[in-house]
């Protein structure tokens, strides 16, 4: 009773000082400087998100930018079918606005999980690299979807009824809450039980098994979840940008994640955070080499994997740098 | 039930590419138990290859003045095509793939979305973004047969691929190399510790692997008339489904998977919508995995500790 109360307490606190921030925030940096900091949120939710599958479980999904694309859409649909009766309900304003948009984020994450449990059930079945695949083929598979479904806009994008484009809820409150809430549940999951079994997946899938882990139910359920985040992400972007377009969920942008887990180091959460920052910022910087962004990035990829593999971090996290930790025994049969 | 036919005769030419790309992921699979992600891109740079190489012997002034590309010259651009791309298979492996070659297996896997991303984004730096027309290497002539429209084209595509398969079967199965090949693909120690040269195979391997994959985008240029840096995006990942399909690290399973994959693909654009043609091969992939996961020819291994 009381941890819980201490519990409520701390997390009152942090959505106090995520609020004062924001205050200060929208005083003190421009609008430019502002969306940098929203898009390096979003970006370290879908860096946390894909490395507890990539990184912790050790399966490895390249088409991510199809999960968030089905955050975005199912987030940005729902949150313009309900705004009618909730404005109904409670009148116009601030508490009416976040009661969609909390809504309209969750139904969006449940269409991500839902689409990532339809895609992990049939690929995480097996061994190897088929889910590295059949993610691609989605990411691709959904796009083209989206690019065809005349009620969602098709080509152009979906903007909701309003001509404005859709209600630009998202800002630095709901991005960081919402950070906040996605590194705390992910990081418990990383270190509870559950966690140290996907772990032993991603060490040794046979040795896993032998212990009575139930391997394929955990791998679909980590992914599911990543996808989940990813399908939050998504609902963020869209009502930043005002709407949802299909080409904002090309291929580009599974390989922009990968980088982030990458950088910062598989399997680290603190290493996904810092990559998720590098991203937005990277990003920003490069602008005008636009057509050499992804070729170094793809350079970036070949570099790091045959100089450092582990990546910046490893799976080390920055609030356990100093825990021992046993060395990981070399990949062999 | 001539639209039907016609649509086996389009499946089967376009399978045959599929299956001439889907050699190249099996055979580098069989033996490393990688997903060689560049090999689209590989794919790709055959077709630019050609393209130039075309360009190089004069194939503008022959369309020009209306005349045929002779087809000696069409043989020299097909040759240095799979040269080039041989050439650049064994780069990426000599620079890419066997510097990671025993670390665990994600980090080859990353390894290869990489160098498929850089050739990706090279591509449209060198070759410009934008389709480009294929030369006309080889002026259609187009016949009827029994109300089917069959070109000179699907024919040289389905024979071509005929050939080359044929040529890589006999490879395997008569040389040295080829069985060395085999040897490696059921046990790479052993092979290594009966004193084969296993760098120099999986050298072979890429270079014959990348070679065919230039031959399909030759064959790809030709029969879709325009090619771009992004083609072997989509394509790469439909022979990977067709290897898969046929049962991954089997070399007649890649060619049937090809056949297959190509036919589903032209059935479902003629009698269901063009807009599924890309989902077919997805859904295919899926009810494979869930049914059979080895393949048709695949062989169940056991996993062993």
């Amino acid at each position: 009773m009381k941890r819980t109360l201490l519990r409520i307490a701390i997390a009152a606190g942090v959505l106090l000082v995520i609020y004062g921030l924001q205050l200060g925030v929208e005083q003190g940096l421009t609008e430019y400087v502002q969306r940098i900091v929203l898009l390096a949120g979003i970006n370290v939710i879908l860096a946390v998100g894909l490395n507890l599958i990539n990184g912790t479980t050790g399966q490895f999904s390249i088409g991510h930018a199809g999960f968030m694309a089905v955050g975005a859409y199912g987030a940005a649909y729902v949150g313009v079918q309900i705004a009618g009766s909730v404005h109904s309900l409670l009148g116009p304003g601030r508490l009416a606005d976040g009661v969609i948009f909390n809504l309209a984020l969750l139904a969006g994450a449940l269409f991500a999980g839902l689409s990532g449990l339809i895609v992990g059930m049939p690929s995480l079945r097996l061994r190897g690299d088929y889910l590295a695949v059949v993610t691609l083929g989605f990411g691709e598979i959904i796009r083209i979807l989206f690019n065809n479904a005349a009620f969602l806009g098709s080509a152009t994008g979906y903007f909701g009824d309003d001509p404005s484009g859709l209600p630009t809820y998202t800002n630095f409150f709901w991005v960081f809450a919402w950070v906040t809430v996605i590194v705390v549940l992910i990081y418990n999951l990383t270190f509870s039980q559950t966690g140290r079994s996907l772990t032993a997946i991603r060490e040794d899938e046979i040795a896993a098994e032998a212990m009575a882990t139930p391997t394929t139910r955990l791998k679909v359920i980590a992914f599911a979840i990543s996808a989940a985040t990813a399908g939050i992400a998504g609902g963020l972007f869209a009502h930043m940008q005002a709407g949802v377009r299909p080409e904002d969920f090309r291929f580009e942008k599974s390989i922009d994640m990968i980088v982030m887990i990458i950088v910062g180091g598989l399997g680290s959460i603190s290493g996904a955070i810092l990559g998720g920052i590098f991203v937005a910022v990277s990003l920003e910087l490069m602008r005008d080499l636009q057509q050499y962004r992804l070729v170094l990035y793809a350079l970036l990829l070949i570099v790091i994997m045959i100089v450092r593999p582990q990546g910046l971090l490893g799976t080390r996290e920055l609030n356990r740098l100093f825990v021992r930790k046993p060395k990981p025994r070399a990949e062999g049969t | 039930m001539t639209q039907f036919l016609q649509q086996i005769i389009n499946g089967l030419s376009l399978g045959s590419i599929y299956a001439l790309i889907a050699l190249g992921y099996t055979m580098v699979y069989g033996i490393l138990k990688l997903i060689n992600f560049a090999h689209g891109e590989v794919f790709m740079v055959g077709a630019y290859t050609g393209y130039y190489a075309a360009g190089a012997l004069g194939v503008a002034a022959y369309e020009q003045h209306g005349q045929n590309f002779p087809l000696y010259l069409a043989l020299i651009v097909l040759i240095a095509a799979m040269a080039g791309a041989a050439a650049l298979g064994v780069t990426i492996e000599f620079l890419a793939y066997r510097p990671v070659r025993n670390a665990p297996r994600l980090t080859p896997l990353i390894t290869a979305i990489g160098v498929s991303l850089f050739l990706q984004n090279a591509g449209m730096l060198l070759f410009s973004p934008n389709p480009q027309r294929y030369p006309a290497i080889l002026s259609e002539v187009r016949f009827e047969v029994f109300g089917v429209i069959v070109t000179n084209i699907k024919l040289t595509i389905f024979v071509v691929a005929l050939c080359l398969m044929l040529g890589l079967h006999l490879f395997v199965q008569k040389t040295w190399t080829g069985r060395a090949m085999r040897a490696l693909s059921f046990n790479i120690d052993a092979a290594k510790l009966m004193g084969i040269d296993t760098n120099r195979v999986i050298r072979s391997t890429f270079a014959i692997g990348s070679a065919l994959a230039a031959a399909g985008g030759i064959l790809f240029g030709l029969d879709q008339i325009t090619i771009n840096p992004l083609m072997g995006v989509l394509t790469g990942l439909k022979a990977f489904v067709a290897a898969v399909l046929g049962g991954i690290g089997s070399i007649p399973g890649a060619v049937i998977g090809g056949l297959l994959i190509g036919l589903a693909e032209q059935l479902t654009a003629g009698y269901l919508s063009p807009a599924y043609r890309d989902a077919i091969t997805f859904v295919i992939l899926i009810v494979i995995l869930l049914l059979k996961p080895e393949g048709l020819l695949g062989v169940v291994r056991v996993e062993k500790v």
